[in-house]
């Protein structure tokens, strides 16, 4: 009976099942990793060189926006909660989620929205290109007639994320194994119970910025209009009170993911668990009152910046406790370097660069200098990437054996680990430089002084994106016709997950519960 | 471990599949479509243009209203018919207390999840009215800002002229506002009776005080209802008057359209409450039901005191 | 294992010339010092950070790295116990604070620097639009905009950041200038001066600079650093410094300039113009100022900018195509170009309009027409 599963594509229409909705979900986040990343492609063939050659300003403008949101609402977010799906109720010794109908909503509303809002490319007057933070008045009076249905795609996407997440908080709360007291959970479960309540948080608060947003381009309201008595400015602080704790969201179960992979290879128990939990809630906490750091320029009063400059620096604490925590956890263990270990090697190294230029960002007169232009984005590719996008990466090379009995091919994950971590640098370290010297960000033709960095960019993104294209491969292989897997495939692994379940998991685990002393 | 502790689980219940999440989020698509298209049908901002070749809006502007009602219908089904199962399900006692705790939790996160909602709207009124009216009179480092663009604008609360001097009259507080205001303060009192009857296993107290309730929502509605027809009519207060109509309508709208859900859930509950649902155990629904109302009610008493009192 | 300590050892390394070679103060690769006070206090903060930066990753990479090669299984088959230490965990809570302070508080002292634009000696009113500047000097009558100059070449030096008006100001002179927008938001940017403020469309934000004297003679030139449409890479800001008496008799030139300017523009008015050459201004003013939205085949890009072929209004009542054009429409990237051009440019461009592209109407509007309807608004 245990492994019975309903057959035919009602199978993954109807499910209630934690694992079908868990691969639905990072398929999905896949697939929209790939058209993200087109764009991307799009982007850097246009800035290869100087000169207007491919597109015309506007469309890059489009596809410089569509990037920027299908990566953070389509390809992060989604491939976290596929992860939490698939891990969270193996993990606390859960049949299932709590809600599992809930969940299947939660999920296909996704497909729905991101349809809603590629259809955008193809209306009059192109998708919406006033960039994913879509900043008032560009993007209300002055937004293309495709922004409503941006509008409403949003609203379905923080839907999805808010049903998601209260599915989240409700296992973990209400469906742990007899035994699996709080402070025993995996550090995994714990990030998400975190980032859970961070989208609980923030996502209605960009519902009803896009709301505000939508009665101002239909309905005469002047939330964003000074002449109105509103203020352009109150729209980047209700996005940002949502825009700020979101880079959180996406950057937390990446914590969680390495916090398990780094002990299991090295064979050792994870540094400091407590301090790890401890320093996601601080992390959680500060990031609620940092969002002006990406308005210093917008003119605040002084005691605001100074605030907010402090405030945002602060978060440098917890997060280096994190990191100190993975260093001392890897000290004096037994190391061996197989790709899930890679992987949160390169996440720890390059998501520490990325948060020391996030603390440059965050000096308010430095940020003069750097505010909009490529040294932010090259900032927030180095968390985004190596961070979040490796993270995940790092997850399904690791669960990859117990979620399908089968295993990778080692050599092709090397391979695949080795052209990531050259490429990644030789797209996003040039941006620093270009940053520094002056190139403004969202940008679709620039001076000479700027070629080099942009043609070494270029090069490094295009190699990037072929290695998707193997990852994809290796995967597929992997699937189809990878060695059969071990119940306990790493050797130094731990958790429920491992101990207690054969791979690949059976489709319903846990009908009775596990034992956890 | 426990011998309880293992029979809960064993009891615990996975739904079985389900076809109303995918319906679910097609209506929603539908609604969302068909909605943008009605919407700018009917404001007009975005007149199809003539263009060649294929095009969204011409396609598919003038069908926005029956898209987007369609969207809603299909909604309205798939809740009914995914409670209407839940309701079965739970009468088949399938349903064990683990699976009760989660419905009350996943219900309290929602809620927490609409407060900020809320909580987006009542900040940017407090972020209008402690900042950005005084900046435009000249406060802080706007000096310039007031003397060379706005140089004739008063800086007051209710803003009745705007910067670019349209006008309108503030809405009062006492009169409607402050009869709804007793008139919510008492559901949520009636509401809690009905509560206590529940669990006291008193069938008619239950009905009666639960019937009440939604009595009173309706009350309250049609007095906003009389409220928003004064407003546009005769103070001249609408959703273009500059940022006190947009806070007061935005705030007090989305209010009135929780009231009505809220009314709505009442209505139904005083239904299931005289075809003799709940039991004084198990009461989830119920207990959802009032929690809503309650969260309602004490948004109300905010909005009350920050658009209308102070 | 040889092949993998080699290239973990090469990343190492190569991440660390990058690292460096990042910081190399005044190379290409680093941010410029600047020219005032506050952008070279900025550059200062900036290399602080960096090799404060520099030093915490030494410390934490080499950390990682000896790990690496000295407790790999290879090396270490038993690995440790310990699994945590109140007081390490303590110490490394309290260095990144006190790190963190260090850096800090010359951050504010900085800040509350660049921040301060009271005592000013001349203010400039600097307001972005789609996509161009405007400056007002509030002290004098001069105010004039500032467009990208489009003729230049993809390797010239300057591509993108030519105008044809540039800013000037004096050196040695603390300038205000009130930042603000007309349409979107833009932000104004001069990276050697270490000012960018956001122009906010209904507010006005200060900012100032104050430009050593040796720097006489010198332009700086930056961008617009927001989003604000189409255009958003193509609004240069630049500006040019004078010497203050050199400053003086520019003044003096604008002001000749504009009296001059102002007397051809009323002979130009009071003469009767024909249709050849109203069409050869109007072209020259259309592919100049409207040419970027309403594209110089007139097409426009729909539905966002209109096409002017076959419009309604290019081709119904001049009235109603003098009036765009001089008020412009409020909520929309049409801006009032009553202001902007002068009564023989605005009769030529709607000439041009009303005839270019078939639009044939065989309609000339006159100077006069323009100044009646001024006259009339
Ligand atoms: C996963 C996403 C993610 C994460 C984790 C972060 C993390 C941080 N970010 Fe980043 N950020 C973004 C995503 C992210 N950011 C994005 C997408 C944008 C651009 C949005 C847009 O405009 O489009 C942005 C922009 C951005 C800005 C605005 C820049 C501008 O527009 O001018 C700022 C400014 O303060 C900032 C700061 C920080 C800081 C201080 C952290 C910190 O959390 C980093 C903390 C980590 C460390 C510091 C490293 C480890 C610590 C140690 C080893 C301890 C010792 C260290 C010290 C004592 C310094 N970020
Ligand atoms: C998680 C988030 C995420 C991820 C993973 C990425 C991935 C990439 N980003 Fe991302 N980016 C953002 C989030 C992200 N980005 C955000 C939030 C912005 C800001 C947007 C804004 O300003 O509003 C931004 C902006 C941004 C810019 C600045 C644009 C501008 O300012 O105008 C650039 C420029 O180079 C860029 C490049 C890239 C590249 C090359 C990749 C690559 O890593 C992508 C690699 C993946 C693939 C390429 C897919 C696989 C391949 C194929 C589908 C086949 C096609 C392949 C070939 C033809 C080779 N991004
Ligand atoms: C920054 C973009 C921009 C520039 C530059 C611009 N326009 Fe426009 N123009 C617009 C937009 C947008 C509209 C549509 C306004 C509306 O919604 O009615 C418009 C409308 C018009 C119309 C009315 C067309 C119609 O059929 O509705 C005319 C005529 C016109 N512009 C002439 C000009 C002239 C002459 C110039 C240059 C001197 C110019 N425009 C420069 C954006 C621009
Ligand atoms: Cu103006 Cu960007
Ligand atoms: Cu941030």
């Amino acid at each position: 009976m245990s492994d019975h599963h309903p057959t035919g594509f009602t199978r993954w229409l109807y499910t209630t099942n934690h694992k079908d909705i868990g691969s639905m979900y990072l398929w999905f986040s896949f697939v929209m990793f790939l058209i993200g990343g087109a764009m991307a492609m799009v982007i850097r063939a246009e800035l290869y060189q100087p000169g207007l050659q491919f597109v015309e300003p506007n469309f890059f403008n489009q596809m410089t926006t569509m990037h920027g949101l299908i990566m953070v609402f389509g390809a992060v977010m989604p491939s976290m909660v596929g992860l939490a799906n698939w891990l969270i109720p193996m993990q606390v010794g859960a049949p299932d989620m709590a809600l599992p109908r809930m969940n299947n909503w939660s999920f296909w509303i996704l497909p729905f929205a991101f349809t809603l809002l590629l259809s955008s490319l193809f209306m009059d007057g192109g998708a919406p290109n006033f960039g994913w933070t879509f900043y008032a008045p560009l993007s209300t009076t002055y937004g293309p007639p495709s922004t409503d249905f941006f509008i409403l795609g949003v609203h379905m996407m923080g839907i999805s994320s808010i049903m998601g997440a209260i599915n989240v908080i409700v296992t973990v709360f209400n469906m742990r194994a007899p035994g699996m007291t709080l402070m025993k959970m995996p550090l995994f479960v714990w990030t998400w119970l975190i980032t859970a309540f961070l989208l609980i948080m923030v996502m209605p608060v960009l519902a009803g910025t896009v709301t505000m947003m939508l009665t101002d381009r239909h309905f005469g309201t002047a939330f964003f209009d000074a002449a109105g008595g509103g203020d352009p400015v109150m729209f980047q602080h209700i996005f940002w009170f949502f825009g700020h704790p979101e880079v959180y969201i996406m950057i937390l179960p990446a914590f969680g993911v390495v916090s398990e992979i780094i002990p299991a290879f090295s064979r050792k128990k994870l540094f400091g668990y407590s301090s790890m939990v401890y320093a996601t809630a601080s992390i959680a906490l500060l990031s609620f009152i940092v969002w002006a750091h990406h308005m210093f320029a917008v003119g605040m009063p002084l005691a605001g910046e100074l605030f907010f400059m402090i405030a945002t620096m602060l978060i440098a604490v917890p997060t280096g406790v994190k990191v100190f925590n993975w260093v001392a956890t890897m000290w004096q263990g037994s190391l061996t370097f197989e790709t899930p270990m890679l992987f949160s090697i390169a996440f720890v190294i390059l998501f520490t660069i990325g948060g020391f230029s996030g603390v440059m960002l965050a000096m308010a007169p430095v940020d003069f200098q750097y505010h909009d232009t490529y040294f932010v984005v090259a900032h927030f590719h180095y968390v985004l990437f190596p961070g979040a996008i490796f993270g995940t990466t790092a997850a399904v090379y690791y669960w990859l054996p117990k979620w399908t009995g089968k295993m990778y091919n080692e050599t092709s994950g090397k391979i695949h680990f080795w052209l990531s971590m050259i490429f990644v640098n030789l797209t996003f370290f040039p941006m620093h430089f270009s940053g520094l010297a002056g190139m403004p960000r969202r940008i679709p033709d620039y001076n000479m002084m700027f070629a080099d960095f942009n043609m070494w960019a270029s090069i490094g993104a295009f190699g990037l994106g072929l290695t998707q294209i193997y990852f994809l491969i290796t995967l597929v292989i992997a699937i189809r016709s990878g060695k059969k897997a071990e119940d306990k495939q790493w050797e130094g692994a731990t958790g429920l997950e491992w101990d207690a379940l054969p791979s690949p998991a059976p489709y319903h685990t846990f009908s009775t519960p596990p034992k956890v002393d | 471990m426990s011998n309880e502790a293992e029979e809960k689980y064993e009891n615990y219940y996975v739904p079985e599949q389900s076809p109303w999440p995918i319906v679910g989020a097609i209506g929603l698509f539908l609604l969302a479509f068909g909605g943008a298209n009605f919407i700018q049908n009917t404001t007009g901002k975005y007149a199809p243009a003539a263009t060649e070749g294929f095009s969204f809006q011409v396609l598919f502007s003038d069908l926005g209203g029956i898209i987007f009602a369609l969207g809603l219908t299909i909604i309205v089904y798939m809740l009914w018919s995914w409670w209407r199962d839940a309701i079965r399900e739970s009468k088949q006692g399938l349903y064990s207390a683990q699976m009760d705790r989660s419905f009350k939790q996943g219900m309290l996160w929602f809620i927490l999840s609409e407060v900020m909602f809320f909580a987006a709207f009542f900040g940017a009124l407090l972020y209008v009215r402690q900042l950005i009216i005084p900046w435009l009179g000249g406060e802080g480092n706007n000096v310039m800002t007031h003397a060379l663009l706005w140089p004739n604008f008063i800086p007051e609360w209710p803003l009745t002229t705007t910067p670019d001097g349209t006008t309108t009259t503030a809405m009062g507080a006492m009169g409607l506002p402050a009869i709804n205001t007793a008139i919510l303060l008492t559901s949520s009192w009636t509401l809690t009776i009905a509560h206590h009857a529940l669990k006291d296993n008193n069938r008619q107290a239950l009905i009666n005080y639960t019937s009440i309730t939604a009595f009173l929502g309706i009350i309250f509605l049609c007095l906003q209802v009389y409220e928003y027809y004064h407003a546009y009519n005769d103070l001249g207060l609408t959703l273009g008057s500059g940022i006190y109509g947009s806070t007061f309508f935005m705030l007090t709208g989305f209010h009135g359209f929780h009231v009505t859900i809220g009314t709505i859930f009442l209505i139904v509950l005083s239904i299931r409450c005289a075809k003799g649902d709940f039991t004084e155990k198990q009461h989830f629904a119920y207990e959802a039901g009032a929690w809503y109302w309650h969260f309602v009610d004490v948004v109300w008493l905010f909005l009350f005191i920050f658009v209308y009192l102070i | 294992m040889a092949i993998r300590r080699k290239l973990i050892a090469g990343i190492a390394s190569l991440l660390s010339v990058l690292l460096s070679g990042g910081v190399q103060a005044a190379s290409d690769l680093n941010m410029r010092p600047g020219v005032t006070e506050t952008s070279i206090g900025a550059f200062d903060l900036h290399m602080m950070v960096v090799w404060v930066m520099v030093a915490i990753s030494v410390v934490v990479f080499g950390a990682m790295i000896y790990s690496f090669i000295f407790h790999r299984k290879s090396k270490n088959p038993t690995p440790a116990t310990f699994s945590h230490s109140t007081s390490v965990e303590f110490v490394w809570t309290i260095i990144p604070i006190i790190i963190l302070v260090y850096l800090t508080w010359p951050a504010v002292k900085l800040l509350v620097k660049m921040e301060d634009a009271s005592e000013s000696e001349m203010s400039i009113q600097v307001t972005g639009s789609q996509w161009k500047w405007h400056y007002k000097y509030l002290e004098n009558d001069i105010n004039f905009f500032s467009n990208l100059d489009r003729t230049l070449a993809v390797d010239d030096p300057n591509y993108l950041l030519e105008v044809d008006n540039m800013l000037v100001i004096p050196v040695d002179t603390k300038v205000r200038f009130l930042v603000t927008a007309d349409d979107v938001i833009h932000s104004w940017w001069v990276p050697d001066l270490a000012v960018k403020k956001d122009a906010i469309p209904g507010f006005i934000n200060e900012t100032w600079t104050n430009i050593p004297a040796e720097h006489a003679g010198k332009i700086f030139r930056g961008q617009c650093t927001e989003l604000c449409g189409k255009d958003h890479g193509f609004m240069p800001v630049v500006v040019k410094v004078l010497s203050k008496d050199d400053y003086k008799a520019w003044v003096a030139t604008k002001n000749d300039e504009r009296i001059a300017a102002e007397k051809a523009a009323a002979e130009a008015a009071a003469a009767s113009w024909d249709m050849d050459k109203l069409m050869a201004l109007g072209k020259t003013t259309y592919d100049a100022k409207c040419g970027m939205c309403h594209m110089p085949n007139g097409l426009g890009m729909p539905p966002t900018f209109p096409a002017l072929k076959d419009s309604r209004i290019a081709k119904g009542p001049a009235e109603g195509h003098i009036d765009i054009v001089v008020n412009g429409k409020t909520g929309t990237s049409m801006a009032a170009y009553g202001a902007q051009l002068t009564d023989a440019e605005m009769a030529a461009v709607i000439t041009y309009e009303r005839n270019a592209w078939g639009n044939n109407t065989g309609d000339t509007v006159q100077p006069a027409d323009i100044q009646a309807f001024k006259a009339g608004n």
